[in-house]
């Protein structure tokens, strides 16, 4: 959210914002552990990893 | 505040005037959403069922398969709170959860724990195999459609058919290693489905107040104390015997089957307690309820040490 909406419409509090920004933190630490643990699980499986029976 | 006034402050809540308010919830708001303590118990039993496991699974593929049980357990536990945020509200054990206290609003916790199983189940299959996949979708299925939204308001049997979702994870543990389902963990979920009503009723025989007055139709505020108390014994009594069932299968050694034995036999004795106790008191109840928890964990650590641990070794040096 820009600083100009803040300005048209809602502004948050600090608090709101403190809160704002542990959750996505939290949400990019956990896209950054996804895309480690595909990294490592490709590497771990080798070139097989698509050829799987379903 | 008068219930009226809480009433209509929850109305306007749902109208939507309190939805355009910016989000206070913390990360801990949202870990709470995720019931860790359930959590620990699920990814305890599903540890036990992938490392009793026959055959070879690489340390990351098992700890993968470990990381996407836990986050669908949390995916649970946020959809279960998310839709019994009502009945939350009026029992003590509960309404200091997040969305009964207002930290977490109820739409986003059903995102959260939309987004958190969807990515659970991609994930498990993706990497580990798609039974296991099949399994923790189902179990996630059966444990908010099934128990939560069908049966949790409208049967004493609640959890005696809604404890099948607690049972599953060391069924999916095994299918992670193994890519198949056999006899031997459906007698470890069979033990889980026959340990949850004695532990859940001898909760519900000192809460009974608070489940009546939330509606929810428990064995003690349905069928009365008493017969709660024989029904306790009953579940108890098939318990106990599946509990050994692994030894007298030959699938572990003596240590397990003399655990199985001695702790059933203590099982029994609190269970007969139960049925001796009359209300107000409740020790028995308390007693019976904590440990049982202990001889869940007693079982299944011990089947860990004695069937698993070797193995496990084994893995991590292959």
């Amino acid at each position: 959210m820009s600083e100009q909406r803040d300005d048209e419409g809602i502004v948050l509090t600090e608090a709101q914002k403190r809160a704002r920004r542990s959750r996505s933190v939290a949400i990019a630490l956990a896209l950054a552990a996804l895309v480690i643990l595909f990294y490592v699980m490709t590497l771990v499986k080798g070139p097989g990893v698509l050829i799987r029976p379903i | 505040m008068s219930l009226v006034s809480e009433g209509a402050d929850f109305q306007e809540s749902l109208a939507g005037t309190r939805l355009a308010e910016p989000s206070l919830a913390t990360v801990g708001d949202y870990v709470a959403l995720m019931k860790p303590r359930v959590m620990s118990l699920v990814v305890f039993t599903a540890l036990v069922g992938l490392a009793v496991a026959p055959g070879s699974l690489h340390p990351l593929t098992g700890f993968t398969a470990l990381l996407c049980i836990a986050v669908g357990a949390g995916a649970a536990g946020a959809l279960n709170m998310w839709y019994d945020a009502d009945v939350d509200a009026v029992m003590t054990r509960t309404a200091r959860r997040p969305v009964p206290m207002g930290r977490v609003r109820p739409g986003e916790a059903l995102a959260f724990g939309l987004t958190l199983g969807s990515f659970a189940v991609v994930v498990f299959g993706l990497l580990v195999n798609w039974l296991a996949a099949g399994l923790l979708a189902f179990t996630i299925f059966f444990y908010i459609v099934v128990y939560t939204v069908w049966l949790k308001r409208s049967t004493p049997q609640n959890i005696v058919i809604g404890g099948a979702a607690g049972a599953f994870p060391p069924m999916i543990g095994w299918a992670a290693a193994t890519g198949s389902v056999s006899l031997e963990p459906v007698l470890l979920f069979l033990i889980i489905l026959f340990w949850t009503p004695p532990h859940f009723w001898a909760l519900a025989l000192y809460r009974t107040e608070d489940y009546a007055r939330a509606g929810v139709p428990m064995l003690p505020v349905v069928a009365g104390d008493t017969s709660t108390r024989r029904q306790i014994l009953l579940y108890t009594l098939i318990l106990v015997p599946l509990g050994i069932t692994p030894w007298l299968f030959g699938y572990t050694g003596a240590l397990y089957g003399t655990t199985a034995v001695v702790a059933g036999a203590a099982m029994v004795a609190l269970g007969w307690q139960v049925l001796r106790e009359r209300r107000p008191a409740e020790r028995a109840s308390r007693n019976l309820f904590a440990f049982s928890i202990l001889y869940l964990f007693l079982l299944f650590a011990v089947l860990l040490v004695e069937r698993g641990w070797g193995g496990l070794i084994a893995r991590l040096a292959a």
